[in-house]
């Protein structure tokens, strides 16, 4: 059974010379213990489909359209009120983009904890609090005496791991993690992805990992949606969609990630021109404009997304076209 | 045949003096050092691309800049076609500039904002002196063609801010190409842009220094981009390096313990090869007091007793030009 279902989610933001439409008819499903990776370019709505489903959009951004559905019930209706007790942290929580500014400087990294517990579980005392901030620590492999640091005494990859134990702290269902890997080296990176994969099989948490980078989605998740221009492009199980991508989007985007352990030198591929403004986004098919199969009807009219396979949809007319003959 | 050396590191150090406060100073005399670069030595020949590769703090930018003389070294000699260029006077310097050139990481900041792109691309030559407006004229055009902003008459009058990311990443190697250089340095030239576009432009520079037999220092922390464009690759760590040698040879079959980590800890766009492994711990120590002997010691999985920890390790060939500083290799 889906613990989260997104439905049809439209998400704009308000500026000067119009609407942004950032997320324009999201939809996915996310089970118990299964990571989805939310993959696309910078811009394409990931993060903004993230911050819907914890409706923490900043003030010019709003739901216009959809459903979150979260344990049988459709959050996209709670109130501020409700969010807050209810599905932040306790169901859902996030683990924030750029580990290195997301911490308070000036607090405690215990303190930085203990305060996210207290703000969701209204009843918890402050010793209880903090005797958890340490097992969490503990639970992300960060020596539990290190609770009175400051984030600068801190290293990169131990911030993220103590921004991980900050998400952990309500015994949240889901975690959403933003680009958990981005401005970490290598070791660190990698360190930090084996332990999310390490919590989510441990916890059996439901677990969004966005990222631009396909490698980290192929190497820990069951499922992935390819985001074009605040649509999904492809759909469905890591293995199908890495085996044959059917988006001419995917396969340039996977053409795009050479493979370390290639023996012989490939030259890269790559997908012409950039993404669109989302203000004015292109008619028909978002990505027809950068695409090499581009046909007339790509111009006119929006493909929907169609299931090709046991775990797999994709959303272009080339694919429909295919299906037919 | 073996092409000809262009520019040679010999054991180039860059020490920064780190601000002890004014109470540290009133009780110590002793002066700390960040040692960035702490002896680097290798050779880039013509038309080669050279790649060097390693974390954040591994000493790689200021290696780069230092060849340029960007960044004075500490010591050590930096050679250009035979000529020990270490020591030229910053007023001397000119005729040597143009052969050198860069192309810095963010091309939202290295773009002058308020120039249009013809003046960015003429500015170098303007500098260099001896050209006639006919002949800018003509070569910022060839050099647009040649980055592939067609048709060059649309982008010349245009500003920086009017570009795609991508765009101005070409403007940039354009500015880089324009005095006809023999070395480019380019510092993670495509780490700020759009995955969908890193390939495209990669792949224009790489296809750029081939033509002209550019040689070419690419200096990143994505190994897996490296693997597919260089001819050579040397991998630093704590300001030294720790393996040197063709692709092939370092990331396929690489033979530093540090190597081998760094390698494993790249993710695979393949999902049915699961692997991430993560052999080695902790994070890259302090450059201002880096461990003794080997600087690895403190994290390598392969740590064979006291000698790593007494003794430094030197670089030594295994084997067809594969260089490997690290005590298990006799």
């Amino acid at each position: 059974m889906a613990i989260l279902e997104v439905d049809n989610l439209r998400a704009y933001f308000k500026t000067m010379r119009g609407d942004v439409k950032a997320v324009d008819g999201v939809s996915f499903e996310v089970q118990k213990g299964e990571a989805m990776g939310l993959a696309g370019e910078s811009g394409c709505g990931k993060t903004t489909t993230a911050l819907s489903v914890l409706k923490i959009l900043p003030s010019n951004g709003r739901i216009v359209e959809g459903k979150i559905i979260f344990n049988n019930v459709d959050i996209a209706k709670y109130s501020e009120d409700e969010m807050r007790e209810k599905i932040r942290w306790k169901g859902i929580s996030l683990v924030f983009q750029g580990a290195m500014n997301a911490m308070n400087p000036v607090l405690k990294v215990g303190d930085q904890i203990v305060e996210a517990i207290q703000l969701h579980e209204l009843d918890v005392e402050r010793k209880d609090a903090q005797e958890r901030a340490r097992k969490l620590l503990e639970i992300v492999g960060v020596n539990p005496t290190r609770i009175d640091s400051y984030p600068h005494e801190f290293s990169g990859g131990m911030r993220q791991r103590a921004m991980i134990a900050m998400a952990l702290a309500s015994n949240p269902e889901i975690v959403i993690a933003d680009e958990p890997g981005t401005a970490l080296d290598v070791i660190v990176a990698a360190q930090v992805l084996k332990l999310l994969k390490e919590l989510k099989e441990k916890l059996n948490l439901a677990m969004i990992l966005i990222t631009h980078d396909l490698s980290i989605i192929a190497e820990i998740c069951e499922k992935t949606a390819i985001m074009y221009a605040g649509r999904i492009a492809e759909y469905g199980d890591v293995v199908a969609i890495f085996k044959e991508p059917l988006h001419p989007y995917t396969q340039g985007l996977i053409g795009a990630f050479p493979n370390i352990k290639d023996k012989q030198r490939i030259r890269m591929r790559s997908i012409p021109g950039s993404p669109p403004n989302l203000l004015d986004p292109p008619t028909g098919c978002r990505f027809h404009p950068r695409c090499e199969y581009a046909m007339d009807i790509c111009k006119k009219e929006e493909p929907k997304l169609v299931q090709v396979g046991k775990a797999h949809s994709v959303s272009c007319h080339l694919v429909n076209r295919k299906k037919e003959e | 045949m073996e092409k000809e050396i262009l520019v040679k590191a010999e054991n180039l150090k860059k020490w920064f003096p780190v601000s002890a406060g004014f109470f540290n100073t009133l009780i110590s005399r002793k002066q700390l050092y960040v040692r960035a670069v702490d002896g680097v030595s290798f050779e880039i020949r013509r038309g080669e691309i050279f790649g060097l590769a390693g974390e954040s703090g591994s000493g790689k930018t200021t290696t780069g800049r230092m060849l340029l003389r960007l960044i004075e070294p500490t010591s050590g000699k930096i050679i250009l076609d035979n000529q020990d260029i270490t020591k030229i006077p910053e007023n001397k310097l000119k005729p040597f500039r143009k052969r050198i050139q860069i192309v810095f990481q963010d091309p939202y900041e290295s773009l002058n904002p308020r120039m249009r792109i013809f003046d960015i691309l003429a500015e170098p030559m303007q500098i260099q002196g001896s050209h006639k407006e006919s002949e800018i004229k003509a070569r910022v055009k060839k050099v647009l063609e040649d980055v592939q902003l067609v048709p060059p008459e649309e982008y010349m009058d245009r500003f920086p801010h009017e570009l795609s990311g991508g765009q101005r990443q070409r403007v940039a190697t354009a500015r880089a190409l324009v005095l006809d250089p023999e070395f480019i340095v380019a510092d993670e030239p495509v780490s700020m842009l759009d995955v969908s576009i890193r390939a495209e432009v990669l792949n224009l520079m790489v296809d750029l220094v081939k033509k002209y037999q550019v040689s070419f220092l690419y200096i990143t922390h994505d190994l897996a981009l490296a693997r597919h464009i260089c001819d050579r690759v040397g991998v630093m760590y704590l300001g030294k390096i720790m393996e040197l040698g063709s692709v092939d040879d370092v990331i396929i079959n690489p033979m530093h313990p540090y190597t081998q980590a760094l390698i494993a800890a790249v993710p695979l766009p393949d999902p049915t090869s699961r692997r991430i492994e993560v052999v080695i711990k902790g994070e890259i120590p302090s450059p201002i007091n880096p461990p003794s002997g080997c600087r690895f010691h403190t994290r390598c999985p392969k740590y064979i007793g006291d000698i790593c920890r007494t003794s430094e390790p030197r670089l030594i060939d295994v084997g067809k030009g594969q260089l490997v500083a690290c005590h298990l290799y006799k």
